[in-house]
């Protein structure tokens, strides 16, 4: 595939490699401490290649990739999921969802589980394929399931606006928008953290630019490049934050230079403003409230907001005491520490965040793993089972 | 009124046979009466016309004799059809129905000789789509060489089935010496598919036309038992066999790791895809080694062979894209491990559920 197989080349990843091999001994020799260089890849997009594509195995010992908490599947929590099964079963209701969402357990059902019970719930594409289908169902109530960060913000917005233009009565959105900036400063600010440097999202950072991070680099001191999603693009970014810290910068860079404009789509971010504001607080499973890490509908597009149209339960549900994904999440421990990972919890039947969706880092790791690693932990469990 | 034709001959006496004069299938065609007996008579007799069915007993009555003379086993199976949309780039439900049968007779080196059809139609079905389908699974049968001998109808209320659901149970005979199976894969054998993969699993999702891609990729849906049949003659010592229907590739190799208690490494850059097919994974996040195939098989064999069941698949039209995927090793017993084109190596696991594509 053109423009594609060019970003999967191996001799071009020796290149790269043979760089990083150079680079880590050098830096690990001139610190005190022992432990390897901890590198967080913020966004579930870059987990996925990670794995897809053997990335980890690759590199030199002494650097690690801690997953971090850009899956917005994952980072649903239950009580969401149960609102949304609410809603799916309400009289009438076409209830319309992004595929992977699907599956993702509620205390009482999934969407998927609530489908087969007799929702109308529908997998579609995009929000317009939602605004369609509430076109074609004028008797009927229809909602979407929006979720994601400010990647998949935009469509949901303007949406929104076609849908007002277009004087569309019977459509809503159960908004579940997720911001990253406030998450990446609540990692920071946690004092269990090991992190060394990110890997910053390249399809967020392609709405919202480069700005945004700066204070990642100028208070907290700690280097950020912006990265594309193949393979190459990872080692290269991966590179680029080992030459900061060998150089002793911290800086905010650009690997993803061919999508992601310094100033991010105007357009994109003029959308995303008209139509949302910042939340107070949303809650993030794993990881507990977070301050402004979330947007709600404005009071003008009222109409069009599930929450306000219909009486959504909106319980908190706790996440399972034994979950260990906020210390995953903060490279604490790595998944195969968790207590429960691979015996209570698998990707069948998740109990934690990160199992739910294969962007998760232990649902990940437990499908795609490390072979080495991943091995002996299943041995294990097989033999505990 | 319908008009009547003479057409088959019962005890010596000549047989009138009905005709479906209305344009959809109503519950009437499933009530035991002179509907259900004009819908038998016009849709499914006039196409598979042959001397086993024609007596229309409740059994198909099938010589043993026959058969014990063209191998020593007799293979069983049956499949269900229940695919959405109907029709399709490549194909239809009918044809699938025979492939799909015939296929799995034939991946256990049986020669595939007669089907049963039951068809379960939900009511509102035009007639000229069971007439198509219908035709469809005759011409398909007869090309593929074998009889279908025995079937049933019957017609259900609206949302009670999917417009169309059939099953097609198949009988064959497996040739003397021919011992296949999943728990015979051995350290050092090596791993062959007959061609691209993914192409039923992507025709049929494209087909349902909510992606709005548009991209000419039909189904790969064929009955293999020709080549299987080529390959076996070739190579005899043939380990295993398996179509690679739903859950694909990465599903076979997981059940060949498991059963024979072997390692298996195989090689992204080997793995046949078409570049269609490609592009359409890469643009809804979806793993090709997970899509279904229809014409489609994995194949182990031993080292020494390797070559000469190469050349035997690509003999064949159907095997013309061949490649060797990967091998069999001693590491890891149970798990499928994939080179990635990258460099990289990862663990290619069952699925869990359905694959759903991400949402960025």
């Amino acid at each position: 595939m053109k423009y594609v197989d060019e970003f999967r080349d191996p001799e071009k990843a020796r290149f790269l490699l043979e760089e990083i091999r150079v680079l880590v001994p050098q830096i690990r020799n001139g610190r005190t401490s022992t432990s390897p260089i901890y590198i967080m890849e913020v966004c579930g997009g870059h987990t996925h290649a990670i794995f897809r594509y053997g990335v980890e195995g690759m590199l030199p010992e002494g650097i690690e990739l801690i997953h971090g908490p850009g899956c917005p599947v994952c980072v649903l929590p239950m009580g969401r999921v149960d609102d949304c099964v609410a809603l799916a079963h309400m009289p009438g209701m076409i209830f319309t969802t992004f595929g992977d969402a699907m599956r993702v357990p509620g205390s009482k059902e999934s969407l998927l589980q609530a489908k087969a019970n007799g929702a109308d719930v529908r997998m579609v594409y995009s929000p317009l394929d939602a605004l369609q289908i509430a076109k074609a169902n004028p008797d009927r109530p229809v909602t979407f399931f929006a979720l994601g960060f400010e990647t998949t913000m935009p469509s949901t917005a303007l949406t929104v606006l076609r849908a007002k233009k277009e004087g569309i009565k019977n459509f809503s959105l159960f908004c579940n928008h997720i911001t990253i900036i406030p998450t990446i400063k609540a990692i920071l600010d946690s004092p269990d953290l090991h992190l060394d440097g990110f890997l910053g999202p390249g399809h967020v950072s392609m709405v919202i630019g480069n700005s945004s991070y700066r204070f990642i680099a100028e208070y907290y001191k700690k280097p950020l490049v912006i990265a594309g999603f193949e393979p190459l693009d990872i080692l290269h970014g991966i590179l680029m934050v080992l030459k900061q810290i060998a150089e002793g910068r911290s800086e905010i860079e650009n690997q993803y230079k061919r999508v992601v404009p310094e100033g991010g789509n105007t357009v994109a971010l003029d959308a995303i403003g008209k139509v949302f504001e910042l939340r107070e607080f949303f809650e993030w499973r794993g990881l507990g409230s977070i301050d402004h890490s979330g947007v709600r509908i404005r009071d003008e597009y009222a109409e069009f907001d599930a929450e306000r149209r219909f009486s959504v339960p909106a319980l908190k549900i706790a996440d399972p005491k034994s979950c260990q994904c906020g210390e995953v999440l903060k490279g604490v421990i790595k998944p195969w520490d968790c207590k429960v990972f691979g015996r209570d919890c698998t990707p069948e039947t998740p109990l934690g965040a990160l199992m739910v969706s294969s962007e998760g880092a232990c649902a990940a790791y437990y499908q795609y793993g490390d072979v080495e690693k991943i091995h002996d932990t299943r041995a294990m469990v097989k033999e505990v089972a | 009124m319908s008009s009547v034709v003479e057409l088959a001959k019962k005890n010596g006496k000549p047989r009138h046979r009905g005709k479906v004069k209305v344009p959809t299938i109503t519950l009437a065609h499933g009530g035991g009466g002179k509907a259900m007996h004009d819908l038998i008579d016009d849709i499914f007799l006039e196409v598979f016309d042959n001397e086993t069915l024609a007596p229309l007993e409740d059994q198909a009555r099938l010589s043993l004799s026959d058969m014990t003379a063209l191998g020593d086993r007799l293979a069983f199976t049956t499949d269900s059809y229940v695919v959405k949309p109907l029709e399709f780039p490549g194909g239809n439900i009918g044809k699938l129905a025979i492939c799909g049968t015939v296929n799995d007779l034939a991946v256990g080196g049986a020669i595939p000789l007669y089907l049963s059809c039951s068809v379960i139609i939900e009511e509102g079905l035009p007639v000229e789509t069971m007439r198509m389908v219908a035709r469809t699974m005759a011409v398909t049968a007869r090309e593929a060489g074998v009889k279908v001998v025995t079937g049933d109808t019957k017609v259900v209320e609206r949302g009670a089935c999917d417009k169309l659901f059939i099953n097609t149970a198949g009988v064959g005979v497996i040739r003397e010496g021919v011992d296949l199976g999943v728990d015979k894969a051995q350290p050092g054998d090596v791993i062959l598919v007959n061609g691209l993969l993914g192409d039923h699993g992507a025709a049929i999702l494209n087909a349902r036309g909510d992606m709005a891609l548009s991209t000419p990729i039909e189904s790969d849906c064929a009955y293999l038992h020709r080549l299987i049949d080529t390959l076996l003659s070739a190579v005899p010592r043939t380990r295993f066999l398996r179509d690679a229907t739903r859950g694909g590739l990465a599903t076979v190799l997981n059940e060949i790791a498991e059963a024979s208690q072997v390692g298996i490494e195989i090689y992204e850059d080997r793995t046949p895809l078409r570049s269609e097919v490609k592009g359409f994974c890469e643009i809804l996040g979806l793993d090709p080694l997970y899509l279904a195939n229809e014409g489609k098989i994995v194949c182990v064999v031993p080292p020494e062979d390797a070559e000469t069941a190469l050349a035997a698949l690509k003999s064949h039209p159907l095997g013309k894209e061949a490649a060797k995927i990967g091998d069999v090793t001693d590491y890891r017993p149970g798990r499928v491990v994939m080179q990635t084109v990258f460099g990289g190596r990862r663990i290619v696991d069952m699925l869990v559920g359905e694959q759903l594509p991400r949402i960025c």
